[in-house]
C-alpha cells in the first residue's frame, strides 16, 4: 500500500536533520497559522496561485529561488564546519553519508532551484515590458511551468524528513547511482526533483522563444531589442536544445533504476560513459543558461547607470551568440581524464578556450560604456563592478582548466570547485542580485534601501574572496573536492579561512533580509511614483510601477533601441492617448497549480514505488490537460472606463512625483543625445 | 476591440496571429521533441550490439509483423490528412468519421507494437536481458507511448467536434494534432529504417 514507505524512513537518531526538518515544519506552521490568522487564503488563491500574470509569475520564481539560497547557503556552511574540523586526527560532526547529502544537494538547489528560477524569474518580469508586451504567449503554460517548478522543489523539502537525498553528487555519475551501488530513495529524490523541475524548464524554453519572437511591439525590429531580452532569446534557445537531454538521461537512469534496464550499468551490455557524455551535453550549455541573462543585465545596469547608450551593441548580439553556439561543442572538457585519445582532447581544449574570447569582448563592451561617463554607484552597478573584477579571475582560471595537461592535475580538485564558484557567483548571482535591486522597484513599486544594499555587497564580495581564493591554493596543494575527512594537517589553516569566508558571505545574506523588511517599512519614503526611478532606457520602466495586469494601456511604437529614453528625448514619454480601448487579458486559472500538485505527488509516489498514487496522479495529470484543452473561453475583458480609470491614477501619482526634486533630477538625465553627453547642463 | 490607432492594430494583430503564434509554439514544442528522439536513437545506435550474449535483432525482429504495423500508421497519416480536407469543406459527419478510422488504425498499430512487447518479454527477452534489448524498448516504446497520447488527443478531439462543431479553435487544435500525427509517422520511418531494417542486415 505504501510502498517502501515506512516510519522508518524518518531520520529520527540524526540530531542535525531532526532539527532542520523541526524548524522547517515551525515556518511552515507560521506562514500557514498567519495566513489564516489574517484570513488571506482566498487572496492568496485568487491573486497569486492561480494567477497566470507574468509579473506575479516571475515574483513568485525569485521567491522560490531565495528560499533555496538559504537553503543552499545553510548547506554550504555546514560542509565548510565539517571540513573545518575533520584534519588529521579529528572526524568532524558529520557522517560521510550525511555530507555526500550536502554537497550533492548543495549543487542540485543551487544551480536548479536557485539560479534557474532567479533567471526565469527575472525574465519574467521584464522581458514582456520590454518587447511592449501585455503578457506572455501563453500565460497559462507559465503558470503549469512555475508549478512544476515547485513541485521538484518540494521533493527536495520532503527528502529531508523521509528518506534521503541523492549522494551521488549534481551530476550524479553512473555506475554509482544505479541501484546496485544506491538503493535507498536518494538518487531517486535527485531524478525526480530535477526532471519534473527540468520538464517545466523547457516548457518555459518553448513560451519564450515564442513570445520574444512573435509578440513584439511594431516597430521593434531583432537589432532593436534590449540587450537583456537578446540574452533571454538565446538562452531559450539553448534551454530547448539542451533540456530535453537531461530528460532523457535522466528517464533512462530510472528506467535501469526501476525496471533494471541496462542503459549505464557495469553489467549486460550497459555503457556507463554514454551518461557522462549525455549529462554534460546538457550539463555545459546549461552552465551558460546560468550566465548569459546575467550579462544581459549588467549590459541594462551598465547603460542605466552610465546613462549612456551601450557600447557596441552589435557586439554584445554577436557574442551572446557565438558563446551559445559554441557551449554545444565544448562538453568533452568535463571529461578529459577519461581515456580518450589526445588528438580528440586538442580539439575540444581549443574549443573550450575559443570561447573566451566573445566574453572577453563582452568586458571590454562594459567598460568602454562605462569609459568618461557619470557613473552612479546605485546597488545594482555596485554589484555590476564586483562582477567584472571578480570574473575575471574565474574566466582566466577556466582557461587554464581548458589545457588537458593542467586539467589532469586539477580536475576534481578544490581548484575545479574554487573556479566554477568563481564564475557562478560573481557572475549568475551577482548578476540576478543586480537585476533583482534593478527591477524590483518595477514589480514593488518601491526601491530597495541603498545603505543595507551597500553592506550586503561588501559582504559577498569579501565573503567570496575569502572563503574561494584558499580553495585555489588547496587545489594546488593537491586536495580533491567532495572530502568529508582528510589526513594532510597543512590543508585544515587554509579550510579555516575558507569557513571565515563563509560567515561573511552569511553576514550579507543576514544585510539582504534586514534590507527586505527595513525596506518594506519604509516603503513610503521609498516609492517609486513614476514608474522610472533610475533614469531608464527600455520600455519596461515606461510603465506605471507596480504595473497594471495588461503592462501597457496602449502599445507602444518603437523606433530605434533604447525605445523608452527616445520617448523621453522627444517628449512622448508621458503623453497620454486621446481614448482608451477595451483590453483583452487572460483569466486566472487553477490548472496549473492542479497540475504542479499532481507532479509532485507523481514523483514522490515513484519515488517510494507507491504505484497506485503515481498512476492516479498521472491520470490527475491528463485530466486537468483534457479540460483545460477543451477550455476555449479563457480572456476576459478590462472595460476601456476601468483602464482609463486606472491610467488616472497613475497620472496623478506622476504629478505628485514631479513636486520631488528626484524626479525632475531623473528628467533632465533623459535629455542626452547618442554619445552620452547630456544635452542641457545639469 | 480597441479603438486607438496603436492599440486597433495590435488588436488586429493579435486576432490575426493567435493561430499562428500557437501553431508556432506546437512546432517548437515539437523540436524540442525531436532532440529526445535523437538522443535516443543516439543510444540505440551506441548500444545496438551490447547483446550482452543474448539475441541479436535478426534473431528477434519479425519483418512482416513490423510491415503491417507501418502500413497502418501511415495510412492514417494519409486518413489523418482527408480530416483536414473535410474540415476545410466544413464536412463534421466526415471530420469525425475519418478521425474514427485514423484513430482505428492508430490502435490498430499500437495493438500489434504491444503485442511484439509482450512476446518478446514472454520469451525472455524481456529490456532486462541486454542493454541492446533495454534501448530497443525505450526507443520503440517511446514512440508508441506517444502515439498513444495521440489516439487520447483524437477521441478528446472527437467529441469535441461533436459538442462545438468546427469552431475556429476546435479547427486550430485540429491542425496541430495534425501535425503532431505527421510527426509521429517521420519518426516511426526513422525507426523502422534503424532498428528493424539496420537489424535485419547488420
Ligand atoms: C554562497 C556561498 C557558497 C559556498 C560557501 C559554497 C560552498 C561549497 C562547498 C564547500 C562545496 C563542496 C566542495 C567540495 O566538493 O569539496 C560546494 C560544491 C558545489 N557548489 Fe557551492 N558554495 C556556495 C555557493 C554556490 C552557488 C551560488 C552555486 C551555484 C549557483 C554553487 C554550486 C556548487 C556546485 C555545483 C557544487 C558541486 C556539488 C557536487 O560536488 O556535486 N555553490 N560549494
Ligand atoms: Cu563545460
Amino acid at each position: 500500500m505504501l510502498g517502501r514507505l515506512s516510519l522508518q524512513a524518518i531520520p529520527y537518531d540524526n540530531v542535525i536533520i531532526m532539527s532542520a526538518v523541526a524548524l522547517m515544519a515551525i515556518t511552515g506552521a507560521v506562514v500557514v497559522g498567519a495566513t489564516t490568522y489574517y484570513g488571506q487564503w482566498g487572496y492568496l488563491y485568487r491573486e497569486w496561485l492561480t494567477s497566470v500574470d507574468h509579473t506575479k509569475i516571475g515574483i513568485m520564481y525569485i521567491i522560490l529561488a531565495f528560499v533555496f539560497l538559504l537553503r543552499g547557503f545553510v548547506d554550504a556552511a555546514m560542509m565548510r564546519a565539517q571540513q573545518a574540523t575533520a584534519g588529521p586526527g579529528q572526524s568532524g560532526y558529520l557522517s560521510s553519508e550525511h555530507f555526500a547529502e550536502l554537497f550533492t544537494g548543495h549543487g542540485t538547489m543551487m544551480i536548479l532551484f536557485v539560479a534557474m528560477p532567479l533567471i526565469i524569474g527575472m525574465i519574467n518580469l521584464a522581458v514582456p515590458p520590454q518587447i511592449g508586451a501585455r503578457d506572455v504567449a501563453f500565460p497559462f503554460l507559465n503558470s503549469v511551468s512555475l508549478w512544476l517548478t515547485y513541485a521538484g522543489g518540494m521533493l527536495i523539502m520532503v527528502s529531508m524528513a523521509l528518506g534521503q537525498f541523492g549522494t551521488a553528487g549534481w551530476t550524479g555519475y553512473t555506475p554509482f547511482s544505479e541501484q546496485a551501488f544506491t538503493p535507498s530513495t536518494g538518487v531517486d529524490y535527485w531524478i525526480w526533483a530535477i526532471q519534473i523541475s527540468g520538464i517545466g524548464t523547457t516548457l518555459t524554453g518553448v513560451n519564450f522563444l515564442v513570445t520574444i519572437l512573435r509578440e513584439r511591439a511594431p516597430g521593434m525590429t531583432l537589432m532593436r531589442m534590449p540587450i537583456f531580452t537578446w540574452s533571454a532569446l538565446i538562452t531559450m534557445v539553448l534551454v530547448v536544445l539542451a533540456f530535453p537531454a537531461l530528460t532523457v538521461a535522466l528517464g533512462m537512469l530510472s528506467l535501469d533504476r526501476f525496471f533494471d534496464f541496462h542503459f549505464f550499468t557495469g553489467d549486460m551490455g550497459g555503457n556507463q560513459m554514454m551518461y557522462i557524455n549525455m549529462f554534460w551535453i546538457w550539463g555545459h550549455p546549461e552552465v551558460y543558461i546560468v550566465i548569459l541573462p546575467a550579462f544581459g543585465v549588467f549590459s541594462e545596469v551598465t547603460a542605466t547607470f552610465c546613462n549612456k547608450r551601450l557600447f557596441g551593441y552589435k557586439t554584445m548580439v554577436y557574442a551572446l551568440a557565438v558563446i551559445a553556439f559554441m557551449s554545444f561543442g565544448v562538453w568533452v572538457h568535463h571529461f578529459f581524464t577519461m581515456g580518450q585519445d589526445a588528438l580528440r582532447n586538442s580539439i575540444f581544449a581549443i574549443a573550450t578556450m575559443i570561447i573566451g574570447i566573445p566574453t572577453g569582448v563582452k568586458i571590454y563592451n562594459w567598460m568602454a560604456t562605462m569609459f568618461r561617463a557619470r557613473i552612479e554607484f546605485k546597488q545594482p552597478m555596485l554589484w555590476t563592478l564586483g562582477f567584472i573584477l571578480l570574473f575575471t579571475i574565474g574566466g582566466m582560471t577556466g582557461v587554464m582548466l581548458a589545457i588537458p595537461g593542467i586539467d589532469y592535475k586539477a580536475h576534481n580538485s578544490e581548484f575545479l570547485v574554487a573556479h566554477f564558484h568563481n564564475v557562478l557567483i560573481p557572475g549568475t548571482i551577482f548578476g540576478m542580485f543586480a537585476g533583482y535591486t534593478y527591477w524590483f522597484p518595477k514589480a514593488f513599486g518601491f526601491r530597495l534601501d541603498e545603505k543595507w544594499g551597500r553592506h550586503a555587497f561588501w559582504g559577498w564580495s569579501i565573503g567570496f574572496t575569502v572563503a574561494f581564493m584558499p580553495l585555489y591554493v588547496l587545489g594546488a596543494m593537491g586536495m580533491p573536492r567532495r572530502m568529508a575527512s582528510y589526513s594532510n594537517p597543512e590543508w585544515t589553516p587554509l579550510l579555516w579561512v575558507a569557513a571565515l569566508g563563509a560567515v561573511i558571505v552569511m553576514y550579507g545574506i543576514v544585510c539582504q533580509i534586514i534590507q527586505l523588511i527595513s525596506s518594506i517599512r519604509n516603503r513610503h519614503r521609498l516609492a517609486d511614483l513614476t514608474g522610472d526611478p533610475w533614469g531608464g532606457r527600455t520600455l519596461e520602466w515606461a510603465m506605471s510601477s507596480p504595473p497594471a495586469e495588461y503592462n501597457f494601456p496602449v502599445i507602444p511604437r518603437v523606433h530605434g533601441i533604447d525605445a523608452f529614453m527616445d520617448m523621453k528625448e522627444n517628449g512622448t514619454a508621458y503623453q497620454r492617448p486621446a481614448e482608451y480601448g477595451d483590453i483583452h487579458m487572460p483569466q486566472n486559472t487553477a490548472a496549473g497549480l492542479i497540475l504542479g500538485i499532481a507532479a509532485f505527488v507523481f514523483g514522490f509516489g515513484l519515488i517510494w514505488y507507491i504505484w497506485w498514487l503515481a498512476i492516479l496522479a498521472g491520470l490527475v495529470m491528463m485530466g486537468a490537460v483534457i479540460w483545460r484543452s477543451c477550455t476555449d473561453d479563457v480572456e476576459f475583458t478590462i472595460p476601456a472606463d476601468e483602464v482609463k480609470h486606472i491610467e488616472d491614477e497613475r497620472f496623478r501619482k506622476i504629478a505628485l512625483a514631479s513636486q520631488q526634486t528626484d524626479v525632475i533630477d531623473s528628467e533632465s538625465r533623459g535629455r542626452v543625445n547618442i554619445d552620452g553627453e547630456p544635452l542641457s547642463p545639469g | 476591440m480597441a479603438t486607438t490607432d496603436a492599440a486597433a492594430h495590435d488588436g488586429i494583430r493579435a486576432e490575426a496571429s493567435q493561430g499562428t503564434v500557437v501553431n508556432f509554439g506546437f512546432w517548437l514544442y515539437l523540436m524540442s521533441d525531436v532532440i529526445i528522439f535523437s538522443m535516443l536513437f543516439v543510444a540505440f545506435v551506441n548500444l545496438s550490439t551490447n547483446y550482452a550474449q543474448g539475441p541479436t535483432g535478426q534473431e528477434l525482429f519479425e519483418l512482416p509483423l513490423v510491415f503491417i504495423e507501418t502500413m497502418a500508421l501511415l495510412i492514417s497519416s494519409l486518413t489523418y490528412g482527408l480530416v483536414m480536407i473535410c474540415l476545410r469543406q466544413g464536412n463534421t459527419k466526415w471530420v469525425q468519421g475519418w478521425l474514427l478510422i485514423t484513430f482505428l488504425l492508430g490502435v490498430g498499430f499500437v495493438g500489434l507494437e504491444l503485442y511484439e512487447f509482450l512476446h518478446l518479454a514472454f520469451e525472455g527477452y524481456g529490456p532486462q536481458r541486454s542493454a541492446f534489448l533495454s534501448s530497443f524498448f525505450t526507443l520503440v516504446g517511446t514512440h508508441g507511448t506517444h502515439v498513444t497520447f495521440g489516439l487520447i488527443w483524437i477521441l478528446v478531439m472527437v467529441g469535441q467536434v461533436a459538442y462545438k462543431g468546427l469552431t475556429p479553435a476546435v479547427a486550430s487544435r485540429l491542425t496541430r494534432l495534425s501535425l503532431f500525427w505527421h510527426f509521429l509517422d517521420i519518426v516511426w520511418i526513422a525507426v523502422f529504417s534503424t532498428v528493424y531494417l539496420g537489424g535485419m542486415y547488420r
